[in-house]
């Protein structure tokens, strides 16, 4: 394997000591903690530098009463290799606070977390700095929660109902 | 043959008549959106200046449902996302939670390999359908009925293992649930025998189709910098002539150990993609027929008493087995505390699933990456600056599952 | 309906009936359905309409895509509340007389999801003659479906016994 992804990781870290917060490898995967005004200028220098060009997703966990900050942004990247053994994979994590939910979008970095991001903003409501077009992917656009937050039931139909009956009444008002 | 360009700017609309752009709402109920999805088209004259698609109209929650319930039970929700190729789906969450869990190495070969026939049979039966309808669209409605006709004998095929049609549900994290039918190797012998024929009457009837390739050749073009850049996979970045799969880059299920292709096409259109489709289902029958080869006897399940619900005969008999089947099915088996995403190659692209635990048997937080989602940010791309007909030629050509896309 | 045999009135070959059972006859032979697919019972539907199942047999294979044109809503797949506002309109826009078939447990009651965004049952928002369970249900109980408005619009207009 030519592309030595520790030896990457370990000189990231010396050279940017207060970036990396933290390195965690679980079963062959490896997870660094960024800090979270750092990611999109992390993001743009692996990109430039080594080569993670294409990013395979973005998500939310939200931790709820287990963990402070509440929320972590998820980004997985992966690298081409020339041979397909070279293909490499790594995963950022940026802790975000109840009190801020600011992320810097990476939009700008790769194009495709456009609605990744866009469908984080929807369902967690956390909110990416820079995000060309930050509107709602998957909720309408008057929905007023964010159900993947562990505050919000799984059955609660309230916000999805007043929704429809909106739509409903306009419906009628319409021409069609 | 010349790719005809069309730019807006090159329009002269100031020669006395007076044009005015024109917004045109395209579904969510269109029989050619595949689905639910709406696409909000501004039109010049018959050119789409932009697109905006619009989605959520199928969106179910499965994330959120599966955090509330164990993971055996989250299989069947996997299945009702792509349900195109339930079995894929079902295939790669197992795995996940195998990798989870730690216990890849004691899978039984059996139950590995007919995992991999079953994976291909998805992979074959998706792509007809993709091939079948994005033809359908473009008004060739009889290589849209030799593919159903094929599909159907899928179905039977599955029917046979697993009891269900569509949304099959069938393997469990450790193996399969049950021994495969005696009769499984023989209906897949007859599956590739007469499969390759129906094959090739759906070659002859599109591929050198003048109207298919007037209609597919040149349209919804991607470049391979754009493709990459928007995360696209599948045969959606094949088509654009960049070679990554996953089965070769990150294998699993043992994919390392057949012998297969990747097929690329370098023109990056609706036609080129559609090439990939079907040179890709060739390479299938050839993993599939390997894979009947060598399928070995012996267990299908692994023998973990405390993650595989035990025989059913023994849970009406012993006292331990019924009390073991009981937590088993309540509280559901432990998994270690950490976080874990694995990916497999859908027909439709890379499949990721990202699970997060907490050391119960209930996924923290399950999130799953669904390639027709990622794949459908291509499209206003691929249309903008086109003939408002190519639309419809791009949808089918992208391959989209709206049950993945909104999830 | 009798067949005539009377010399007079021309001999055999005319069939006397009542108008109202002559529309039935003709409306219930020749359903033009709408297919409202939008989740994974599409696909089955779909089948159903394909060779093997081939719903041309029971005189319901015209399908339409648009609503005007059509007197047979086959709801398919999972209702949202985001999808369900274009569901209603879609179904006020059809002609009457028409019928409505809720395909699969989705439509009928929810199904599997029991989510915050998903409609527990198209008959919320929506008058439905025909419910077919399953999750897809197989083509027959389509077809079997399909029959079953046939019958109902035999008995329209029919006294109640």
């Amino acid at each position: 394997m030519s592309f030595d992804l520790q030896a990457v990781i370990d000189s990231l870290k010396s050279n940017s000591p207060d970036t990396i917060l933290d390195i965690k490898a679980f079963r062959n995967e490896t997870t660094l903690l960024i800090k979270k005004e750092k990611i999109q200028e992390f993001c743009q220098y692996l990109k430039n530098n080594f080569d993670f060009k294409f990013i395979v997703d973005i998500t939310a966990v939200d931790y709820l009463e287990r963990k402070t900050p509440r929320y972590e942004v998820v980004y997985y990247l992966h690298r081409f290799g020339p041979e397909y053994s070279e293909n490499v994979r790594i995963r950022l994590k940026v802790e975000v606070p109840e009190e801020d939910t600011r992320v810097l979008s990476v939009t700008p970095v790769w194009s495709g977390a456009n609605w990744l991001e866009r469908e984080v903003y929807d369902l967690f409501g956390i909110e990416f700095v820079g995000h060309p077009d930050l509107r709602r992917i998957l909720m309408p656009e008057e929905y007023d929660a964010h159900p993947l937050r562990k505050d919000f039931d799984v059955r609660n139909r309230e916000p999805s109902k007043r929704c429809f009956e909106k739509d409903l009444k306009e419906g009628e008002s319409g021409t069609s | 043959m010349e790719r005809v360009e069309f730019i807006t700017d090159e329009i002269d609309v100031s020669a006395g008549t007076r044009t005015e752009a024109l917004i045109l709402n395209m579904g969510p109920q269109h029989p050619s959106t595949h689905g639910v999805l709406r696409v909000v088209l501004h039109l010049d004259g018959e050119i789409v200046v932009k697109a905006i698609p619009y989605l959520g109209y199928l969106h179910r929650g499965i994330e959120k449902l599966c955090e509330s319930i164990t993971y055996q039970q989250c299989i069947p929700y996997t299945d009702r996302m792509d349900y195109v190729a339930s079995i894929c789906n079902n295939i790669g969450f197992i795995l996940t939670v195998e990798k989870l869990l730690g216990i890849q190495d004691e899978i039984p070969e059996r139950a590995k390999v007919a995992e991999v026939i079953l994976f291909e049979l998805g992979r074959v039966e998706s792509h007809l359908i993709g091939i079948g309808t994005n033809a359908l669209d473009l008004g060739a409605m009889s290589a849209f009925l030799y593919c159903f006709k094929e599909r159907e004998r899928i179905y039977d095929i599955l029917e046979m293992v697993c009891g269900a049609r569509l949304t099959t549900s069938y393997p469990r994290v450790g193996g399969l649930p049950d021994d495969l039918p005696e009769n499984f190797n023989e209906a897949i012998r007859n599956f590739l025998r007469a499969f390759p024929k129906t094959l090739a009457e759906v070659d002859k009837l599109l591929t050198r189709n003048r109207i298919w390739i007037e209609r597919t050749k040149g349209v919804a073009y991607i470049s391979a910098e754009d493709a990459i850049d928007l995360g696209l996979t599948g045969p959606a970045l094949r088509g654009s002539g960049v070679p990554y799969d996953v089965r070769k880059a990150i294998p699993y299920l043992g994919y390392e150990n057949y012998d297969f292709e990747i097929p690329i096409a370098t023109d990056g259109d609706a036609y080129a993609r559609y090439l990939c489709r079907l040179e890709e289902m060739r390479q299938s029958l050839r993993i599939i027929e390997q894979a009947a080869n060598n399928l070995p006897d012996g267990p299908y399940i692994a023998d973990l008493p405390e993650i595989v619900l035990p025989r059913k005969e023994l849970v009406y008999t012993k006292m331990e087995s019924l009390i073991r089947h009981f937590v088993l099915v309540y509280e559901g088996f432990k998994t270690p505390p950490g976080e874990i995403y694995h990916s497999v190659e859908n027909p439709k692209g890379e499949l990721g699933y990202y699970v997060v635990s907490d050391g119960s048997g209930k996924p923290y937080r399950m999130r799953v990456r669904g390639p027709s989602f990622v794949n459908l940010q291509a499209l206003p791309k691929m249309v903008e600056g086109r003939l408002l007909a190519d639309v419809i030629a791009a949808i089918g050509s992208i391959d989209i599952v709206l049950g993945e896309v909104d999830r | 309906m009798g067949v005539n045999t009377n010399p007079v009135l021309g001999g055999d070959g005319f069939i006397t009936t009542k108008l109202s059972s002559f529309a039935n006859w003709a409306r219930k032979n020749s359903l033009w359905p709408m297919p409202f697919g939008t989740a994974c019972c599409a696909i089955e539907m779909m089948g159903v309409f394909a060779s093997r199942f081939d719903l041309s047999r029971f005189g319901a294979e015209v399908v339409r895509f648009s609503p005007r044109q059509a007197d047979l809503m086959i709801v398919s797949g999972t209702i949202t509340y985001k999808m369900a506002s274009v569901c209603r309109k879609i179904y006020d826009q059809m002609p009457e007389p028409k019928w409505v078939i809720a395909m699969g447990s989705c439509t009928c009651g929810g199904g599997p999801f029991d989510s915050y965004a998903v409609v527990q049952g198209i008959d919320e928002f929506l008058p439905v003659d025909v419910y077919v369970g399953g999750c897809p249900p197989r083509p027959e109980a389509l077809i079997d479906a399909v029959m079953k408005i046939q019958k109902k619009i035999e008995r329209e207009g029919a006294p109640i016994v």
